[in-house]
């Protein structure tokens, strides 16, 4: 995550994480997840899957900030994101 | 009446009002319904009489509402009723065949009066048989019952409840006009010594259950909703999951079992009066008001010294083939009067396949048969 | 270093899934799935008793949800959820009982039954969803299609009014009312999440696309094009009016909550006659 000015107490603030995940054989390609994501976490992905749809790709995994809305708009059920344990995300921060 | 329980004792109550009494005694607890003479009686009734017993009398919209919520009603675990005539008859149509491919019990009561449309509103007729039969689109197989008297409207509402409760089916309950606003002598047996059957239900746990697979009887045990089964039902074709599977096989498979579980057990839901046919060289098959109107011309021909006897059908649907083929290598000619253009006659004819004449008596409905003319067909079948 | 304990399929919704039927047969971009997540999701944090939760739907694309929620569920005929389930409500009052359909079996073929549902305030949430069109069939005329719009049977532009279907809700006597596009997933949450705690007939509508066929016959060609339209055309107007939220082809679309209060139900008024039966 890129921050334009470190923030003071980032190493005591606990900022929410997650890691997404996508279950590519069930997307259908509508890139709402790749348009909506708010963090441009996602891209569409540069291969199909069986069915001839173009999954999303993860690129900024970091930059993902947990809000859940690729997971709420996707009509496949086919991405998620797990919110990762707040002593995890201080690790990784 | 105020009574806050199933009735017992001897009564003297119209058709309408013994179906109404004999549904609650077999534990009917649910009645949706929308007012159509000659049916009305019914629901009057069980509007004052469901909320004493801790059911639920609901006026809808029209037919078709009623018969869904009958359904719905049903998958909720509640014994449900609806009851109608003619143009509310054919609005049901739809959501009969929702229920027969869901195999969802319920009772459905035609009290039949003249038609097509509008027609008789206040006359009798029985001219929906075979609608009765074959009313919703599709293959399919029915249980009908035809009564011909308040007492054995009250019975047979509470063995209509049984049969659909057992085959996992609606059954209908064709009675008419005539029967339906008759008052007569009902009597009403203890509740305790009334037979009432419950829909099985499933033996394993839930993940497990198939609700669409038929047990040995061809009819699948029944969970229901709030049961924890988390069931799916569908008026699509569909598997033993309950999943929709619209393929040739699919429906094969499906439509075969549903059409089995009445066929293979027809011995148990056919029901039959065979009276003075040892003898017989004539024989009336009829049902419901008619064959009761039959009793008279049976009697004088009889007198006569003609040897006249009775098939009556009490179940009609599934169609007693076995007793009419059995009649008709007996006699010479069968009778078949009834209030239409001759429907059950086309059955008859069916079953007999040349053995026997056959001689139909049809009459448009309004009233009943002139008995003179169902003894004149005696005469013409005698000779 | 991830939870995994949240997962009980594939996905965290599956739970709520009959996850053996997904993929599901809606096209891409169609907003049908969108609605059923915001739905499960209201329904997780409802905090109801999951085994006491009956979907019906009828006949659409629409009505296929009942057949993919792992709940109990009822797949009717066309344009008589509300009557099936005002008798499974009856029947079992315990249970919390939910429609899930499309505008064309809701307001078309069943716009009696939504009428008189909501007169009686029977206790059922009511979750439409508006594509603007029947899908299942191929994209015809339906009651919410707008004015000018293009479908198989209105080819030169529809010439037929639309039902204002959170008008006709409230006047029919719904006691909540609320309309958002499959693009509000989070709100629209909410309000199902709202309907499902209100006692009474309760209304959410949903704007959805379908880009095969409303989308595709009126320069919309993807669902992305129907989304971005709502973006830009939605407003969220609380309390509006609801005889003042119309649809045109073109204009704004005004969502939000617009009904929200409390009338005896159904159940409450028969219950009341205990006494003098
Ligand atoms: C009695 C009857 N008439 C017509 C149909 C055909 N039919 C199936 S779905 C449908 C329209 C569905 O439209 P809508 O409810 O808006 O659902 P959508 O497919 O748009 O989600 C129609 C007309 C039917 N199944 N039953
Ligand atoms: S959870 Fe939010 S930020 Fe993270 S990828 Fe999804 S939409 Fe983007
Ligand atoms: S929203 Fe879902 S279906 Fe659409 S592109 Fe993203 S993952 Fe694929
Ligand atoms: S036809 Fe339209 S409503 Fe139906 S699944 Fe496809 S996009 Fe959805
Ligand atoms: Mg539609």
């Amino acid at each position: 995550m890129k921050y334009w000015r470190r923030p003071l107490d980032l190493d005591k603030v606990c900022l929410p994480r997650a890691e997404v995940r996508i279950i590519e054989e069930r997307c259908k390609g509508c890139n709402y997840c790749v348009t909506y994501c708010p963090r441009n976490v996602l891209v569409t992905g540069e291969k199909f899957n069986s069915k001839g749809y173009y999954p999303p790709h993860v690129k900024n995994q970091d930059e993902c900030a947990s809000c859940g809305l690729c997971q709420m708009i996707c009509p496949e059920f086919a991405i998620y994101h797990i919110v990762q344990r707040p002593e995890v995300a201080e690790q990784s921060v | 009446m105020s009574e806050k329980s199933p009735l017992s004792g001897v009564f003297f109550m119209t058709g309408d009002t013994a179906c109404a009494e004999g549904a609650i005694s077999a534990g009917c607890r649910f009645f949706a319904g929308y007012p159509i003479t000659p049916a009305t009686e019914i629901a009057e009734r069980m509007a004052e009489r469901m909320p004493q017993i801790s059911g639920t009398y609901v006026q809808m919209e029209d037919e078709i509402a009623s018969m869904n919520a009958v359904l719905g009603a049903s998958w909720a675990g509640v014994k449900a009723m609806t009851a109608t005539s003619g143009p509310g008859f054919s609005l049901m149509m739809e959501n009969l065949g929702l229920g027969i491919m869901t195999e969802t019990p319920c009772v459905l009561v035609n009290v039949q009066r003249g038609g097509p449309s509008t027609g008789l509103p206040t006359l009798v007729a029985q001219a929906d048989m075979m609608q009765a039969r074959w009313g919703s689109h599709g293959a399919y197989e029915i249980i009908a019952l035809s009564p011909n008297s308040p007492q054995e409207l009250f019975f047979l509402t509470i063995r209509a409840f049984n049969l659909s409760e057992k085959y996992r089916t609606p059954v209908l309950i064709m009675t008419d006009e005539v029967v339906g606003h008759m008052t007569e002598r009902v009597v009403i047996p203890p509740h305790k010594n009334i037979a009432r059957y419950a829909r099985r239900k499933p033996q394993v746990p839930p993940g497990e259950f198939l609700p669409y697979k038929g047990s040995d009887d061809l009819v699948p045990p029944m969970a229901n909703a709030g049961d924890g089964y988390r069931i799916h039902m569908t008026g699509l074709t569909h598997d033993e999951r309950g999943y929709p599977d619209t393929t040739a096989e699919a429906q094969g498979r499906l439509i075969r079992r549903l059409i089995d579980k009445i066929q293979t057990n027809k011995d148990d839901i056919i029901e039959v009066e065979e009276d003075q046919l040892d003898d017989a060289d004539v024989a009336i098959c009829s049902y419901g008001i008619s064959a009761r109107v039959a009793l008279l011309p049976i009697e004088q021909a009889r007198q006569e010294g003609i040897k006249v006897g009775l098939l009556r059908l009490i179940t009609v649907w599934p169609f007693p083939e076995e007793h009419v083929r059995r009649v008709a290598k007996n006699v010479k000619a069968i009778v078949v009067p009834e209030l239409n253009n001759g429907q059950i006659a086309l059955e008859v004819e069916r079953c007999v396949a040349g053995a026997a004449r056959v001689i139909p008596v049809p009459h448009m409905g309004g009233d009943i048969h002139q008995p003179q003319d169902i003894l004149d067909a005696i005469h013409r079948g005698a000779k | 270093m991830i939870d995994e304990q949240v997962l009980d399929g594939l996905h965290p919704m599956d739970k709520l899934l009959r996850a053996d039927r997904i993929p599901h047969i809606w096209c891409p971009g169609c907003g049908i799935g969108t609605v059923v997540y915001s739905f499960l999701s209201a329904l997780i944090k409802s905090g109801l008793d999951l085994d006491k939760v009956a979907v019906v739907s009828g006949i659409g694309c629409t009505g296929r949800a009942a057949g993919y929620i792992n709940l109990d569920s009822f797949h009717t005929t066309h344009g008589r959820a509300l009557p099936f389930a005002t008798g499974l409500k009856l029947g079992n009052p315990e249970l919390k009982v939910v429609v899930f359909s499309g505008d064309g079996d809701l307001i078309s073929i069943g716009g009696n039954h939504f009428i008189h549902a909501a007169r009686r305030n029977m206790d059922i949430a009511v979750i439409c969803v508006n594509n603007f069109t029947y899908g299942m069939t191929g994209g015809q005329l339906g009651p919410t299609t707008p004015i000018r719009a293009k479908t198989t049977t209105s080819p030169y532009g529809n010439t037929e009014h639309p039902f204002n279907l959170p008008y006709l809700a409230a006047a029919s006597g719904a006691v909540y009312v609320a309309r958002w596009t499959s693009l509000d997933a989070r709100r629209t949450e909410r309000a199902i999440g709202e309907a499902l705690a209100k006692k009474g007939f309760s209304f959410v509508e949903v704007i959805a696309p379908c880009p095969t066929l409303y989308g595709n016959m009126n320069k919309m060609k993807t669902g992305l094009d129907q989304m971005r339209f709502y973006e830009e055309n939605s407003v969220i107007r609380h309390g509006a009016e609801p005889k003042d939220v119309d649809i045109t082809l073109n204009g704004q679309i005004i969502v939000g909550k617009f009904v929200d209060i409390e009338k005896p139900t159904y159940l409450d008024l028969r219950d009341n006659i205990g006494s003098i039966v």
